[in-house]
C-alpha cells in the first residue's frame, strides 16, 4: 500500500515537473502570463506529491512494512522509533527521498517568493529548477526506487547500518547538508536564466543573494554537525579524515565562500561577471559532481552507499549542467565585459580577488586529491590513495595566508587606499599579534604556535576593530548609549557585520583547530579491572565493565576514572563503549568524552575502547588529550550566526548614503 | 572554472577589434568545452570500476616465512617449506565469507593432500577460543595457527578475511585471491602451481 | 610601488611561516615519534579512508606495532614504508610519491596569480578608456543593437 502510494505520487510529480518546465518556457516565448502562473502554481503540486511520497516511507518504515525492500533493509522491528525515523535517509535511496523533498521545497519557495513581484528571468529560473526536479525525481523513479517491494516478505528485517543508527546526531547532519547543497539550485537557476535570456546584468545576483547566503548558511552548518558526528561516533579522536565524501561536501562551500566575496565586485564595481557566474554554475556542479562520487559507485567510502547503476546518470547531468552552464557562459561572453578595472593592488576588490585565488586553490587541491586516485587508475590501473597528509601539508599553507587576508581585507577600502590609514589601522593588530607572539615565545612554544597564534590575533584584533569602528560612527553622528549604536551600526549594514561575525567564526575554528594540531596527544593502554596506568599526563583506572542488553544491540561499557597525574585529583570519569549489534560481526564503538571548558583548559578527554579481554577482565583503550577542539565547533556555529545576520531582512528600503566607513574613507583617501 | 575567466572577468578584452565577435565565440565555446568535457569522460572511465577491488602485490615475490602456534597445540607450524605446494589461508571465526567458502577448502583439501600440497589456516583478528569451537565444528583436519600481533598477516599484506595464497614449490606466491575462494580457483591454480614442480 | 611591497612582503612573512609549520618543526627525534609519523602517513588496509595511525582497528593497532619493532630493529623510515609497499602497493601510502598532485595545485594558483597580475597591470591603459567611458558605452550600445538587428 505505502509502496504503491509512494511510487504513484512520485510518478505524478514527476510528470508535473515536465509539465512545469515545458508551460514555463511556453509561457516565456508566448508572453503567456496564465502559463507562467501555471508553471509557478504547479511547483506547489510537486511538492505535496513528493511529500506524501516520503511520508509513505515513513509510515511503511514505522509500520514494519517489509514488503518494501528499503524498510526490510534499513529498518528492523526491534530498531528503535527514533531510528526507524532516521532510517528515512540513512541510505542512497531513501536519502534521494530526502533529497527530492528538500529541491522540491526549495522549487515551492522560489514560487511562492516571487508570487506577486516577478523578475524577467523568473520564467526561464522556474524551468531550469523543474528541469533539476525532473532529472532527481527520474532517479526515484527508475534506478533507485525506493519503493521497490520483496516477492516473499521476510518476518524481520536487517535494521540500519551500525553506524548510521549509533548516534542521534545522524538526525540533524544529513538535512542541514542537504539544505547547502540544494540550496544552491537556486542561484544557479537564476544564473542560467540570465544567461538564456541575456539578462546577464546584476539581476540574478541580487535576486539570489539571500538565497546563495542561506545555503551557505545551512551547509556550514551540515559540514559542522558531520565533523562533530566524526569526531563523537567514529571513536578515532579526530573530526575530519578527509574522506571522499567530507571533501565533496567541502567543495561546494569553499566555491560558495569566493563566490559571496566576489560578488561584491560585482555589485560595487561592475567587474568579475564572467568569474561570478563561473562560481555559481562551478557550485551547482560540484554538489551534482559530489552526489555522483558518492552514490553513482566510483570512489569507496565510509559513507560512499551501495554501488547502484545510477553513475551514468549522474555523469550525463552533470556533463549536462557543465556543457549548458560554461556554454552559455561563453556564448554571452560579449554582453559580461567589465565596467571597470582594477586601479590598485592595494584595494578591497583586489584582496577579493586573491582571497578568490586562494580559494580557488585550495578547492582545487581537494578536489585533484579527491580524483587522483580515480585518474591514475583510470590512466595505470593501478591503486594509489591521496590521504590526510597530503590534504594538510598542502591547504594548511594557503589556508594561513587566507586567514591573512581575511585579517586586513575589511579593512581596506574600495578602489584604493593611502598607505598612510591602512597603516594606521593596522597598528593596533600588529601590537597584539607581536604580543601574542612574545608571551607564547617566552612560554616555549614552538615556531608553529607562535606563528598561528600571532597570526590570530592579528586577525582577531583587526576584526573585532573594524566592528568597533562602525558602532563608534553611530556614537559619534547620533550621541546615543553603545546599545543603540550596536544595533543601529548592525542594522544599517546586516552585510558587513554578518560578514566580519562569519570572520570571526573562520578564526575561530582555525584556533580550534591548530590549537587541537598542535597540543594534541594520545596513547593505548590495555588495563584489568581495578588496574591504574599513567598517559599523558593522566592516570586511569578501569573500574569496572559491564554488558547492558538493549532491544537491538548488546553493549559493552568500561568505566574509567581519569586523575591528575601530578595532583591525583579525579578529573573525569568517562565510559566508553562497544555496540554488538546482530547481523554485524565488528563492534562499533562509542567514545566517551569529557568537553573542554575554559576552566579545564580547554582540553576534551576522549576515550575509546578498542577491545575487551573476557577471561581478563580487561579493556583495550584509546586515550585522547585534545585541546582547543572544541571551539571548532563553536567557530562553525559562529560561521553560520554570521551567515544569518547577513542574510537577515532589513526593513528600512536599501539606502543610497554611503556608509559611516566610507565618509570617514572618502576623508582620508587622498589619490596619488 | 579555468583561470582564463578570472581574466576576462576582470575585465580583460582581446581580439574583439579584428575577427569580430562571431568569429572568436565559436572559439572561446569549443576551449570552453573540451576540457568539460575531457573531464566527463575521465570520469566515465572510473564508471566500470570497483572501488573496494584490492591491489595483488606480492605475486611472484617470495613468501614471507612464518613459524606460528598451532591452535589448541602446544607446537609451532611453520612454512612456506621449499619443495612443496602450499596453500595459506587467512580466516577467522566471525568472518561470514570464510563459513561460505569452508567446503571448498574441504574438497580441495581431500583431493591434494595425498600429492603432498599443505593447507595452513592462519586465524586472523579472533580470539583462540572462538577460533577452536569454530574448527570443531567444521570438517577439515589441515592445520590452524595462531597468529599473535598479526604479524604473519601483515608480512602477506593481509587486508580483512578470508584471502588464500597459493605458495609454488620455489617458495614465490603463485596466486592469490581476496574474499570467498572457490573450488575452482584452488584447484587451477594448485595444479598450475604442481606442475611447476614437475618442469623444475 | 611601495604599497604593493608592503603586501608582498606580509605574504612573504605569512608563507615562510606556513612552510615552517607545515614541515612541523624539523625531523622527529625518537623512535614513538618517527613511527606516529610513519603511521599517520600509511593507509589501515582494514578500515576506509583512515590512517594506521588513526584507525581504532585491531590489526592497525598491530601495524603500529610492527612499524614501531622494525625501527627498534634498527631499519630506517623509508626501509619500514618500503616494507608495507611492498606488500600493500602503493596504495598504502596516503601520499602518493608522484609529484603530479602536488603540481596541479600549484600550476593552478601560478596560473591564478598570473592572471590577477595581469588585471591589475592593466591600469595604464584602463586610465585612458576612463577618459572615453561613456563614449565607449554609447558605441557598445550601438554595436550590440546592430548585432541583435542582423
Amino acid at each position: 500500500m505505502a509502496a504503491f502510494v509512494g511510487t504513484v505520487s512520485l510518478a505524478i510529480a514527476f510528470a508535473l515537473a515536465l509539465y512545469g518546465a515545458a508551460v514555463a518556457v511556453m509561457g516565456v516565448r508566448r508572453r503567456n502570463a496564465s502559463m507562467l502562473e501555471s508553471a509557478r502554481t504547479t511547483a506547489y503540486s510537486v511538492l505535496a506529491l513528493v511529500l506524501v511520497a516520503n511520508a509513505a516511507m515513513l509510515v511503511a518504515l514505522l509500520t514494519n512494512d517489509f514488503s518494501v525492500r528499503y524498510v526490510a533493509s534499513n529498518s528492523s522491528v526491534a530498531t528503535p522509533t527514533f531510528f526507524k525515523v532516521l532510517a528515512l535517509w540513512s541510505a542512497d535511496e531513501g536519502s534521494l527521498l530526502l533529497w527530492n523533498l528538500v529541491l522540491a521545497g526549495y522549487l515551492a519557495a522560489v514560487a511562492f517568493r516571487f508570487r506577486a513581484r516577478r523578475p524577467e528571468t523568473f520564467g526561464w529560473a522556474l524551468a531550469t529548477m523543474y528541469g533539476v526536479v525532473a532529472f532527481y525525481l527520474l532517479l526515484v523513479l527508475g534506478p533507485t526506487a525506493p519503493f521497490a517491494t520483496l516477492a516473499s516478505v521476510p518476518a524481520d528485517g536487517n535494521g540500519p547500518l551500525p553506524l548510521l543508527q549509533n548516534h542521534p546526531l545522524m538526525a540533524a547532519h544529513p538535512p542541514f547538508l542537504y539544505l547547502g547543497f540544494i540550496g544552491f539550485t537556486v542561484p544557479f537557476a537564476f544564473a542560467i536564466a540570465g544567461l538564456i535570456t541575456g539578462r546577464v546584468s546584476d539581476d540574478w545576483i541580487r535576486i539570489t543573494r539571500r538565497w546563495t547566503l542561506a545555503a551557505w548558511t545551512f551547509l556550514a552548518i551540515g559540514l559542522t554537525l558531520g565533523a562533530l558526528w566524526s569526531y563523537g561516533v567514529l571513536g578515532w579522536g579526530g573530526y575530519w579524515a578527509w574522506d571522499p565524501v567530507e571533501n565533496v561536501a567541502l567543495l561546494p562551500w569553499l566555491t560558495a565562500t569566493a563566490f559571496l566575496h566576489s560578488v561584491m565586485v560585482q555589485e560595487r564595481r561592475g567587474m568579475l561577471k564572467v568569474w561570478n557566474l563561473a562560481l555559481v554554475i562551478g557550485t551547482f556542479s560540484l554538489t551534482v559532481l559530489g552526489t555522483f562520487l558518492t552514490r553513482g559507485s566510483i570512489l569507496s567510502s565510509v559513507h560512499t552507499f551501495a554501488q547502484s547503476i545510477v553513475g551514468p546518470m549522474y555523469l550525463a547531468f552533470l556533463t549536462l549542467v557543465l556543457v549548458g552552464g560554461f556554454g552559455l557562459i561563453a556564448w554571452r561572453r560579449e554582453a559580461l565585459r567589465a565596467e571597470s578595472t582594477l586601479d590598485t593592488p592595494l584595494s578591497r576588490e583586489s584582496l577579493f580577488l586573491g582571497n578568490n585565488v586562494l580559494l580557488l586553490a585550495v578547492t582545487f587541491t581537494v578536489l585533484v586529491g579527491t580524483i587522483y586516485p580515480l585518474i591514475v587508475e583510470a590512466l595505470t590501473g593501478e591503486k594509489v590513495s591521496v590521504g590526510g597528509p597530503f590534504f594538510n601539508r598542502n591547504t594548511l599553507p594557503v589556508a594561513l595566508l587566507l586567514l591573512f587576508l581575511m585579517g586586513i581585507g575589511p579593512l581596506l577600502p574600495w578602489r584604493a587606499a593611502s598607505l598612510s590609514s591602512v597603516a594606521r589601522r593596522l597598528r593596533v593588530p600588529a601590537w597584539a599579534a607581536a604580543l601574542v607572539a612574545v608571551v607564547f615565545a617566552l612560554a616555549g612554544a614552538g615556531t608553529a604556535a607562535i606563528v598561528v597564534f600571532g597570526l590570530a590575533a592579528f586577525v582577531g584584533t583587526a576584526t573585532i576593530a573594524e566592528m568597533l569602528r562602525g558602532v563608534r560612527a553611530q556614537r559619534r553622528a547620533h550621541a546615543t548609549s553603545w546599545g543603540v549604536a550596536t544595533r543601529a551600526a548592525i542594522t544599517r549594514n546586516r552585510r558587513l557585520y554578518g560578514g566580519l561575525v562569519a570572520h570571526l567564526g573562520v578564526l575561530i575554528a582555525l584556533v580550534g583547530v591548530s590549537w587541537a594540531a598542535l597540543g594534541d596527544a594520545s596513547g593505548e593502554l590495555t588495563l584489568g579491572v581495578g588496574d591504574r596506568a599513567l598517559v599523558e599526563g593522566y592516570e586511569l583506572r578501569l573500574d569496572d565493565l559491564n554488558v547492558r542488553e538493549e532491544a537491538h544491540r548488546r553493549v559493552i561499557v568500561a568505566r574509567i576514572t581519569a586523575f591528575d597525574a601530578e595532583s591525583g585529583e579525579e578529573v573525569a570519569r568517562l565510559q566508553p563503549s562497544l555496540n554488538l549489534y546482530p547481523g554485524s560481526s565488528e563492534p562499533i564503538g562509542t567514545p566517551s568524552i569529557r568537553v573542554g571548558t575554559p576552566w579545564n583548559g580547554m582540553r576534551d578527554l576522549y576515550a575509546s575502547l578498542v577491545s575487551v579481554d573476557a577471561e581478563g577482565p580487561a579493556a583495550s583503550l584509546r586515550f585522547f588529550v585534545n585541546p582547543g577542539i572544541g571551539l571548532l565547533w563553536v567557530g562553525g556555529f559562529v560561521i553560520a550566526f554570521g551567515g544569518l545576520v547577513a542574510a537577515w531582512p532589513s526593513r528600512s528600503p536599501p539606502r543610497r548614503t554611503p556608509l559611516p566607513d566610507e565618509v570617514a574613507e572618502t576623508r582620508e583617501e587622498v589619490r596619488v | 572554472m579555468s583561470d582564463d575567466d578570472l581574466g576576462e572577468g576582470g575585465g580583460v578584452e582581446r581580439g574583439s577589434a579584428e575577427g569580430g565577435p562571431r568569429r572568436s565565440r565559436g572559439r572561446v565555446i569549443v576551449l570552453t568545452l573540451v576540457p568539460v568535457v575531457a573531464f566527463a569522460l575521465l570520469l566515465a572511465s572510473g564508471l566500470g570500476r570497483d572501488p573496494r577491488e584490492l591491489p595483488s602485490e606480492l605475486i611472484s615475490d617470495r613468501a614471507p616465512a612464518f613459524a606460528l602456534p598451532e591452535l589448541g597445540g602446544q607446537g609451532d607450524i611453520s612454512g612456506p617449506t621449499e619443495g612443496q605446494v602450499f596453500v595459506v589461508n587467512f580466516w577467522a571465526s566471525w568472518c561470514l565469507e570464510c563459513h561460505a567458502e569452508h567446503d571448498a577448502l574441504v574438497a580441495a583439501w581431500d583431493r591434494y593432500r595425498e600429492r603432498g600440497v599443505v593447507f595452513v589456516g592462519v586465524v586472523f583478528e579472533d580470539g583462540e577460543g572462538p577460533a577452536l569451537q569454530y574448527a570443531s565444528e567444521k570438517d577439515g583436519d589441515w592445520p590452524l595457527v595462531m597468529d599473535p600481533g598479526s604479524r604473519t598477516a601483515i608480512a602477506y599484506g593481509v587486508f580483512g578475511v578470508p584471502e588464500t595464497f597459493v605458495v609454488a614449490p620455489d617458495g614465490t606466491i603463485a596466486a592469490k585471491t581476496i574474499g570467498e575462494v572457490t573450488y575452482s580457483w584452488l584447484t587451477e591454480e594448485i595444479d598450475r602451481a604442481l606442475r611447476t614442480e614437475v618442469s623444475a | 610601488m611601495r604599497r604593493t611591497w608592503l603586501l608582498v612582503a606580509g605574504a612573504a612573512v605569512v608563507i615562510v611561516a606556513a612552510a615552517l609549520l607545515a614541515r612541523g618543526g624539523g625531523e622527529p627525534a625518537t623512535i614513538e615519534d618517527r613511527a606516529q609519523a610513519i603511521s599517520a602517513g600509511l593507509r589501515c588496509p582494514v578500515c576506509q579512508n583512515l590512517s594506521v595511525a588513526d584507525s581504532p582497528s585491531r590489526l592497525a593497532g598491530e601495524m603500529r606495532a610492527e612499524v614501531e619493532g622494525q625501527l627498534r630493529a634498527g631499519r630506517t623510515d623509508d626501509e619500514v614504508r618500503a616494507f608495507f609497499v611492498a606488500r600493500y602497493g602503493e596504495w598504502v601510502l596516503l601520499e602518493p610519491r608522484s609529484l603530479v598532485p602536488f603540481l596541479i595545485p600549484v600550476v593552478a594558483v601560478g596560473l591564478g596569480i598570473a592572471a590577477w597580475a595581469f588585471v591589475v597591470r592593466r591600469r595604464p591603459r584602463a586610465e585612458r578608456t576612463e577618459v572615453s567611458d561613456a563614449e565607449r558605452r554609447r558605441i557598445d550600445g550601438d554595436l550590440r543593437s546592430l548585432e541583435e538587428g542582423a
